[in-house]
Order: structure tokens, then C-alpha cells, then sequence
């Protein structure tokens, strides 16, 4: 504790021109800028692999079940960043039991118990049902006790048997599409529903939220098929690549517009709060928004993919400059939650001061516990691979054939 | 035959015509349009409900208001969590304004701005504005924050998560999370006293009578009258949180 009043002086020091007594601590740390980052990654994981499932684009055929394992791997921890900031982590499960129908948060939690459930989780079964039961038959040890579980006793190869699987895959996708779009908008609405803070408070944010998901969820899958590829000694598919690239491409390009909308109309109108918002964009989240989010994350992306629409280099250099361009992406996007999280919280609401955000790299809510949360996924995705291969499927074995 | 049919048109058009005019005609006279001061009804029923009222002419920034807050509730001496402060504002001369709250006011202010820079200087002491329409309870996921029939705004300890959300949604800045029992706190208008019978602890040692407790309901309470007497505003009426704390003399630099 002793500690802990100790670096509130040090912010205390930091602070800049007037803020509430009770605005020196900032409480939503950056468990909770990973928050929405990783629930965006997932929904924009799923859209990315409903293009080829439900729009038929062919062509993202050999991305499709591991942007769907990807999009798994991190919803099942998306709620963990926010259960371990709770200052009271055992009543996290009051949400789901006790739930206030005015509060945006409580909502989320069905939300997310939908997506998880009855899209994300059904969709991978029946698209991994025939699978699980051929792999079954040579399994053994633990392998084949996992997949003893999971077929949930289903044994039937019947073609008829298929024939429902292809369908109610196809029907929970669609149904999937909504959702996903209703996962991270409501993260969005989240924030855009504070009407005391006026950088949160816009009826754009949630559409923001869904617009950068899609981009981080693209990126993600774009660096996670590379990685994956270059593991299994296979060269990525360039043509899946390059269909990816194109629609990172105009993603992007709608994201970017939103946002610049987004602060054009702050900046016209200029109301009460613009003069602190001003201070603070050009001040605090000057290298974050500027140099981070806009540049690096955005502007040189766009600007590059916007040339490989007129003129490819050769696969070998196309491929890296994906990778870069990915991380840069996931990258930009990463602060752009920063910003929206930690930006909303520096100014005060008096509008007369800010003040400073210093986290520490230890404790229940430092950057290493960030830096876990953000990693664990990766350790799931591995896991998922391992026991549901889709270049294992048998689909993927016909077409090696 | 043509002729009758666009006769019959013509009649059953007017009729209509009439019918809806006579309508709204009706409806309006039912329920008419009226101005509202408070976007929110008061509760019906025989309970009080309670409000404040804050006269910042009288105000002389002692900080009393804040020290007894900590004394009388479990705040921490820190000077991170107040349920009650005060505000110096000095508005210089040259038209900038300086805001200060050092400890929450607690132990008095020192003016730092020299005499000839001053325009005008001014005390507000703030808390929680026990909003009848607030933004606090409405975003609380688990209902842990609620609002009494009297009136007060109040958190259930043993029930709220410590999410934060509703520190982030109060626009007054009243909540805070506390330290050690890693739930949210906040002003309580001093509930186990006020059903007692007493004053609220910052109202009891106010000296100058700068804040004024009472029953809105009640035509004759002191707060009424205060209302009644002295041009009164809320803090961000904007934002339609229909506060139930009411200023005297709130200048347009408070916010």
C-alpha cells in the first residue's frame, strides 16, 4: 500500500494545471487498453474467414480454419485482461448472475457468452466433426482422449451426416457475421456511451471499434499464417496473401476515413472540451497518436499496400514487406486503444488539467501481466493446432492428393 | 356515377382531415406541452427526498467541510480520495483562471496570484450531486450503485465488482476506487446520520451556513426556500444528470 500512495506522489508532482482530487489515479490501466484490443483481433479474425466461407472468396481458402482457431484462441482469454483489473476478481461472475440492463459492461457479458458459444464454438465443431472422428480412429494417449471428448460421442460419416455440417456451418457463419460485427461494436458503445468524457463520447466509436477490429483481426491472421507457414518449412500461399493484403487495403482505408471523420467534426465544432482534447492530442498522446497510431500503424501501411495495387515487387520481398506491414498494423492499432483508454482518462473532466499515467512493469496490473495476457492466446493458438491441424483436414489431404 | 364517387372521395377525405385534426386537438388539451425544469419526475409517495444546496457567496473556504468528511467516514487520509472538497478559483485580470484544491482544501487555502492580478476570486465546495438521473447507477453492471427512494445516491459494498466504470462515468469526478478495500466509494450525504435526524458532517461544522440540507419535497424546507430566494444552477446541466445540488452565485468558470 505504502507503495502504492508513494506513486500516486510522484503523479501528484506530475500533474498538470487542475484536475479532481479524486482524477490523480488513473484506474483503467492497460489490462484494460488490451481489453478491447484483443476482442477486436478476435471479432476481426472471424470476419476475415467468413469472407471465404460465406462470400465464397476461394482464394483465403488455406487462412480460413486458422483465422477461425486464431479468433478462438484469443476470445477465450478476451474477458481476462478485464476479470484480473477488478478490484474485486471472485464477483466478477455477478455480471452474468445479477445483471443491470442500463449498463453497457453487464450487457457485454452475453454478448460475449453468445459469440463464444453458440457462434465460435458450434462453427468449429461442425467444421472439425468428420475430422475429429477419422483422427480418432489413430490417435492414442491423450490425443485420443481430447478427441473422444470433443466429438461428444458422434460417430456418424454418413453423408447425409456431412451434408448437416456443411449446412449449419454455412448458417452459423451468417448468423456469426452480425455478431461479430455486434461483439465489437458493443466494446465501442463501451466507451462512446460516457457522455462525461468527451473523447469517448461519440456515436462513431462503436463503428471505429468495428473498423479497426477488422484491420487488427486481418493483420493478426495475415502475421499468424506467415509464422505458422515458416514453422511447418511450407511457403505461404501468395495469392492467399495478396487477397488478404487487398482487403486490409480497403479496410483500412474506411478505418482511417471514420477516425479522420471522427476528429474533423471535433475540430469544427470546437466545443467546450476541444481546447483540453487539443492540448492533449498534441501534448501526451502526441508520439502514441501521431508517430504510433496514424503513422507507423496507418499511413505507412495504406501508403504501401496503395503501390502494390499498381506495381508488385517479386513474392520473396512482397512476402516480407506483408510481415512488416502486419506487425505494423497490429502494432498502430494496439495504440490506438491506448489512446482511446489512457487518452480518456488524462484529461481532466474539469477540463483544466491533466494528469500522468506511470505504470509499473510488476503487479496486478502492470505491463507484465499485459504482456501475459497478450501472449497466452498465442500459447492456446498452438495448442489448437496441435489438435485440430487444418492442414491435417481432409479436405486439405484430397486436395495434396 | 363518376361524379358520386369523387364526391363520396372528397367526404371521406375530409372526414379524415377532420377526425386527425380534431385529434391532436384532443391530445393536446389531454396532456399539454409544458417546459420542464427537471427532465425527470419527482417520486411520488410520502418519503423525503433529499437535496443540497451550496451557497458559494458565503463560502469562505476553511475547508472544515472536507477535513470532517474524513473524520466522520472511512476515507483515507490520502490526498487521492475525497468525497468533499473545495475549489479556489481566481480569475485573473488578464481573463485566465487558475483552479486550485491543495489536499482537497483541507486546512485552508493561501492565495498565490498577487492582489493587483486578481479580478475575482471565489470558493466552490463540491461532492456528490446526488444526481436524480445518474449516469453512475446507469452504467454499474451488477446494480451495486443505486439510487434510495429518499434521494441519495449509494454504493453496495459488499456487492460492487471495482470495475470502475462508474468513476469514468460520473462527470463531477466524486468516486474514487479505495485503496484498501478495492471497491469504489463515495459520498453518502452522511446516510446514518441524515436517517437519524442529524446533518450531514459537512453541513454541521459549515460556519458561515454556506450549505443548505433538505427535503425538495417538502415546500417549507430550508432548501426550498434557498431555491425559491437566490438564482440557483447546477454543475454541467448539459449533460442532463439532473444533480439535486443546487449553487448560488455558480460563475461560469465552475466546472
Amino acid at each position: 500500500m505504502e507503495h502504492h500512495f508513494q506513486r500516486l506522489y510522484e503523479v501528484l508532482t506530475q500533474v498538470q494545471g487542475y484536475i479532481y482530487p479524486n482524477e490523480v489515479e488513473l484506474y483503467w490501466s492497460v489490462l484494460i487498453v488490451l481489453y478491447p484490443y484483443i476482442t477486436g483481433l478476435v471479432a476481426g479474425a472471424f470476419i476475415l474467414a467468413s469472407l471465404e466461407r460465406v462470400f465464397n472468396v476461394k482464394v483465403l481458402k488455406p487462412t480460413y480454419h486458422l483465422a477461425l482457431l486464431t479468433a478462438l484462441a484469443f476470445l477465450l482469454i478476451a474477458v481476462m485482461p478485464l476479470v484480473s483489473h477488478l478490484g474485486k476478481p471472485l464477483r466478477a461472475f455477478e455480471i452474468m448472475m445479477t445483471p443491470n440492463p442500463t449498463s453497457a459492461m453487464a450487457i457485454f457479458g452475453f454478448i460475449y457468452l453468445w459469440y463464444l458459444m453458440v457462434v465460435l464454438l458450434l462453427e468449429i465443431w461442425f467444421d472439425y466433426r468428420r475430422d475429429m472422428i477419422l483422427w480418432l480412429q489413430t490417435a492414442k494417449g491423450f490425443k485420443r482422449f481430447l478427441y473422444q471428448v470433443l466429438t461428444l460421442g458422434s460417430r456418424d460419416l454418413s453423408p447425409k451426416a456431412l451434408r448437416f455440417d456443411d449446412k449449419a456451418g454455412y448458417i452459423i457463419t451468417i448468423i456469426g457475421i452480425p455478431s461479430a460485427f455486434l461483439l465489437h461494436g458493443y466494446v465501442g458503445f463501451i466507451f462512446g456511451s460516457i457522455k462525461a468524457n468527451p473523447w469517448w463520447s461519440s456515436v462513431l466509436m462503436p463503428v471505429i471499434f468495428l473498423f479497426s477490429a477488422m484491420v487488427s483481426g486481418i493483420a493478426l491472421v495475415m502475421m499468424v499464417y506467415m509464422v505458422v507457414s515458416k514453422i511447418r518449412k511450407i511457403t505461404s500461399d501468395i495469392n492467399a496473401l495478396d487477397t488478404i493484403a487487398k482487403f486490409l487495403f480497403y479496410i483500412l482505408i474506411m478505418d482511417f476515413a471514420l477516425e479522420a471523420l471522427d476528429q474533423v467534426h471535433r475540430i469544427y465544432e470546437a466545443e467546450e472540451s476541444f481546447d483540453i482534447l487539443h492540448l492533449l492530442v498534441n501534448g501526451k498522446l502526441f508520439m502514441s497518436m501521431f508517430i504510433f497510431q496514424i503513422f507507423l500503424g496507418t499511413l505507412v501501411p495504406l501508403a504501401t499496400l496503395a503501390v502494390f495495387q499498381f506495381y508488385k515487387p517479386v513474392e520473396k520481398i512482397r512476402r516480407t514487406i506483408y510481415f512488416i506491414i502486419s506487425v505494423l498494423v497490429l502494432f498502430g492499432i494496439f495504440f490506438m486503444r491506448w489512446n482511446v483508454v489512457i487518452g480518456g482518462q488524462l484529461f481532466s473532466k474539469s477540463f483544466y488539467g491533466f494528469t500522468a499515467y506511470k505504470n509499473q512493469f510488476i503487479g496486478a496490473e502492470g505491463y507484465l501481466m499485459a504482456w501475459f495476457w497478450f501472449l497466452v492466446p498465442f500459447a492456446i493458438l498452438a495448442f489448437l493446432l496441435w489438435l485440430l491441424p487444418p492442414w491435417k483436414k481432409h479436405e486439405e489431404l484430397e486436395a495434396q492428393e | 356515377m363518376k361524379r358520386n364517387e369523387e364526391k363520396s372521395n372528397r367526404r371521406t377525405f375530409l372526414k379524415t382531415g377532420v377526425a386527425i385534426a380534431g385529434g391532436v386537438v384532443a391530445a393536446t388539451l389531454v396532456k399539454p406541452f409544458t417546459g420542464v425544469v427537471l427532465a425527470t419526475e419527482k417520486p411520488s409517495g410520502d418519503h423525503p427526498w433529499y437535496g443540497i444546496g451550496i451557497d458559494i457567496e458565503k463560502c469562505i473556504g476553511c475547508g472544515n467541510c472536507a477535513s470532517a468528511c474524513k473524520m466522520e467516514n472511512p476515507v483515507p487520509a490520502e490526498p487521492f480520495y475525497f468525497r468533499n472538497w473545495v475549489e479556489q478559483y481566481t480569475v485573473k485580470n488578464d481573463g485566465t483562471v487558475k483552479v486550485e484544491s491543495p489536499n482537497g482544501g483541507i486546512g485552508g487555502f493561501k492565495q498565490t496570484i498577487p492582489d493587483e492580478e486578481i479580478f475575482k476570486s471565489f470558493f466552490v465546495p463540491k461532492m456528490c450531486n446526488h444526481c436524480a438521473k445518474s449516469p453512475c447507477s446507469q452504467v454499474c453492471p451488477v446494480g451495486a450503485t443505486f439510487e434510495t427512494p429518499d434521494g441519495v445516491n449509494l454504493i453496495d459494498k459488499s456487492y460492487c465488482i471495482g470495475c470502475g466504470y462508474c468513476i469514468q462515468a460520473c462527470p463531477y469526478g466524486c468516486r474514487y476506487m479505495h485503496p484498501t478495500e478495492k471497491v469504489v466509494d463515495k459520498c453518502t450525504l452522511c446516510y446514518h446520520r441524515i436517517k437519524k435526524g442529524l446533518l450531514p458532517a459537512c453541513f454541521e461544522v459549515c460556519p458561515t451556513n454556506a450549505r443548505i440540507f433538505g427535503d425538495l419535497n417538502d415546500p417549507g424546507s430550508d432548501l426550498v426556500l434557498f431555491i425559491k430566494d437566490h438564482s440557483c444552477r447546477f454543475l454541467k446541466p448539459h449533460l442532463n444528470t439532473v444533480p439535486k445540488l443546487y449553487y448560488n452565485a455558480l460563475e461560469e468558470e465552475v466546472r
